[in-house]
């Protein structure tokens, strides 16, 4: 078969693609149980696993252009490759959302916090799932797939909008927690992100398996109460 | 174990010696082969130098053949000889090259054009002595010429002519296609590109032929004697209407005679006619050597 | 596609044949001026046969013959009528292999300017002469020895110097039948450099089985190949701009070809 090293280096990067992305599912569902468990432990963990991540978003890197140099692909071959260019460099993003939210683990410490872990662990969920199916859709070049994912955005986005209200009410009720829950705006901050992130990586699907370069809109964001 | 390990015992040793052996063998047995006809041609050579040089001398170029073998010369020869190449060449070049232009370049390639093609290759290798008696027959009978130097160039033109027109298309055939068509591709026609490039480039070629098919005829002994120039001619021949004798015939006379010292008479001809023809083909050579084109 | 360009040549259901050998079937193409355009495809699929029948080299071949129009300036030149020597001073040729004369560098250019009617003082021949080593590239190189045989040149430079001996009849179209595979890397990179330059003034259609080669010089690519399975003939599938050919290609085939999933 014509192209037998190509093909395989390709696949061999989509896999490690799939292994980067189930890691940083893994950091955000650590991260949000780190909060809810109020575990700085597991925070610090956290922190190490950001290493690794880091890491391998340069290893992927590094093969994506050696394998642009050797092979000089074209056509679809080339939009696959600079798609995942996007790809690595979105989940490496991803990644420190994650960290972030473990950073704020460590920054409450022991102390007392008004903390919306309902809609945090339901915005995690929901993202990570979209995060998982989305990946899937790349590697496989499943563009209609693709296509779908980005409206469940709005899920996480009216999630946001209910844990910003009571983060707001707790706020107002409780002045002197201000600094801590101010923190809480950054942890639904990072997975409302998250979300739409995912979204990219949908639009760079699109591209890949297309030669169609657009973005997907969900729902128009300037209606969101913020 | 890997197939090179293999390889690497014993029985692979050998085969190589005995392989190279072979090849040992095989060079020997053709420096002997080289040797002997080295040997051969040298046998020759010294034989005849050693029987001709004590009668070289410049009365060879000045006296008419004798009885008497210290009075002998070669002077009705060599005129012969010279006036006999000289209209071979004007009656054969000619027409041998613009044969060989006019079937190479301009020729429509069909049946006919092939068939002109098989039997001027097939004149090329006939027998020298028919076309001796097609002279005799045509041009000496036949439309009354006699035994005369123009009859004999006929003749001999006849002879050198298919070899002439055979190395003439050769020389337009090893100018490559690629030139041609970088030329046609100027917006160059048929004419100018054969008159510019082909016949230009083949040139040199095309002498080389020249020279070498006329130093061929230069030596041609069987279709002159059929002709009838096997004659006691003493004295200077006048036109081309005028009865003749060529080099290698009264060479050939001499060693018919009896007495040895026509024999050595005979060597120091042979030694003339040698030199000339040296001279010819290093003269071809020379000239093809400094004018080819390495394409 | 951008028909801002106007077009110089082009072709209406041309099919060629070699006897009963059908070559190119139905090939609609276009050539726009100052542009280059390129021909690629595997091989045996008629590039090569596409490409000579604009300056109609083709009939040196005695058993081809065509069918359908080659407009060139809107004219059909593939009309038995119209003599191919008036046509090949107006679309010249630079061919695979460099074959310059084995004349001087000076005669290799100035024969062509003779035969095409050149009259005029040894001086302006100079000046043509230089013209067209300078628009070669190649002056440089060359003009302290114009009375050196072409032959004595460098691979690169002698094929430099066949574009030259085209460039100084001043044609309006180029054809280049893979002007650089026979050469080194540099070289190559030189002609290519070269061909840029030369698209100002000229028209340049380049047939290369070197698909990075199409893609860095050319502004349209064509892609040829044969008609089907099992067929023997060859025709245009795809001809677009050369960014989307070679980035979203609409055939099938061709993205197949250009990423090297054939066969």
């Amino acid at each position: 078969m014509p192209r037998d090293t190509l093909i395989r280096q390709i696949n061999h990067i989509r896999d490690e693609i799939l292994i980067l992305g189930s890691m940083v599912e893994q950091a955000t569902l650590s991260a949000v149980q780190a909060l809810k468990n109020r575990d700085i432990h597991l925070a610090h963990e956290i922190f190490e696993a950001d290493q690794t991540i880091n890491e391998k978003r340069f290893a992927i890197e590094n093969a994506i252009i050696t394998l642009m140099a050797t092979q000089q692909p074209m056509a679809r071959d080339l939009r696959e490759m600079t798609a995942m260019l996007e790809v690595n460099t979105e989940l490496e993003r991803m990644g420190d959302y994650a960290k972030g939210i473990a950073k704020v683990v460590t920054r409450l410490g022991e102390s007392e916090a008004n903390i919306p872990i309902q809609e945090i662990e339901k915005m995690a969920d929901i993202s990570v799932s979209m995060l998982h199916r989305a990946l899937g859709a790349f590697v496989s070049e499943n563009h209609i797939q693709a296509l779908a994912i980005p409206k469940e955005d709005d899920q996480v986005d009216e999630l946001f909008n209910q844990a910003y209200r009571k983060i707001i009410e707790a706020m107002i009720a409780n002045p002197n927690l201000i600094d801590h829950t101010n923190l809480m705006l950054w942890v639904i901050h990072n997975l409302e992100r998250l979300a739409d992130r995912v979204t990219n990586i949908c639009e760079r699907t699109v591209f890949s398996a297309t030669g169609e370069l657009f973005e997907i809109d969900s729902m128009d964001e300037d209606d969101a109460n913020v | 174990m890997s197939t090179l390990t293999a390889l690497r015992d014993a029985t692979f040793e050998r085969d190589l010696s005995l392989r190279k052996l072979k090849g040992k063998v095989f060079e020997i047995l053709a420096f002997f082969a080289i040797l002997l006809g080295i040997a051969m041609l040298l046998t020759l050579l010294i034989d005849v130098f050693l029987d001709g040089l004590p009668w070289l001398s410049t009365r060879l170029f000045t006296e008419f053949p004798s009885r008497f073998p210290e009075k002998a010369g070669l002077r009705s020869a060599l005129q012969g000889s010279i006036w006999l190449m000289f209209l071979t060449a004007l009656m054969a070049i000619p027409a041998g090259v613009g044969a060989g232009v006019y079937l190479e370049e301009f020729a429509p390639q069909n049946r006919i054009t092939r068939f002109i093609e098989i039997n001027v290759a097939n004149l090329a290798g006939v027998p020298s002595i028919i076309y001796g008696l097609l002279g005799l027959g045509l041009f000496v009978r036949q439309l009354g010429l006699g035994r005369t130097l123009i009859a004999g160039a006929m003749t001999m033109a006849l002879l050198v002519l298919p070899i002439i027109i055979v190395t003439t298309r050769e020389a337009i055939r090893a100018v490559p296609r690629s030139v041609r068509h970088a030329a046609l591709a100027l917006g160059a026609t048929d004419w100018e590109v054969s008159r510019d490039h082909v016949l230009v480039y083949s040139a040199p070629a095309i002498l080389t032929g020249v020279i070498l098919a006329m130093s061929r005829a230069i030596g041609e002994t069987a279709p002159l004697i059929t002709i009838g120039a096997l004659t006691y001619i003493a004295f200077d021949p006048k036109g081309p209407f005028d009865i003749f004798t060529v080099l290698p015939i009264q060479i050939f006379n001499w060693v018919s005679l009896p007495q040895p010292d026509f024999h050595g008479l005979a060597a120091a001809g042979i030694i003339i006619l040698l030199v000339v023809l040296l001279s010819m083909n290093a003269l071809a050579i020379w000239l093809r050597n400094r004018l080819i084109i390495r394409w | 596609m951008d028909n801002n360009h106007n077009i110089v040549l082009e072709t209406q259901n041309l099919n060629i044949y070699y006897g009963d050998f059908l070559a190119i079937k139905d090939v609609n193409f276009k050539v726009f001026r100052n542009q280059i355009t390129a021909i690629i495809g595997p091989s045996g699929c008629g590039k090569s046969t596409l490409l000579r029948s604009f300056n109609r080299m083709n009939e040196l071949v005695p058993t081809a013959r065509s069918e359908g129009k080659i407009l060139f300036n809107g004219e059909d030149i593939n009309d038995p009528s119209i003599d191919p020597v008036e046509v090949r001073r107006r679309i010249g040729m630079v061919f695979q292999k460099p074959n310059p004369f084995p004349k001087s560098i000076y005669d290799n250019i100035a024969w062509g300017l003779k035969i095409n009617g050149f009259r005029g003082s040894k001086s302006e021949l100079d000046d043509l002469v230089e013209q067209a080593l300078r628009g070669a590239a190649l002056w440089d190189e060359v003009k302290d020895k114009l009375d050196q045989s072409g032959l004595s040149l460098s691979g690169g430079q002698q094929q430099r110097l066949c574009i030259a001996r085209a460039i100084a009849i001043k044609p309006e179209v180029i054809l280049m039948d893979e002007p650089a595979s026979a050469l080194d890397p540099i070289a190559t990179l030189k002609i290519e450099d070269l061909m840029r330059e030369l698209k100002e003034n000229y028209t340049i259609v380049i047939v290369t089985h070197n698909m990075q080669e199409a893609a860095r010089v050319s502004d349209y690519t064509a892609m040829m190949m044969l008609t089907g399975e099992g067929e023997r003939s060859g025709t245009v599938i795809e001809f677009d701009r050369t960014d989307i050919i070679f980035t979203r290609p609409k055939d099938k085939r061709t993205e197949d070809y250009i990423t090297g999933r054939f066969g």
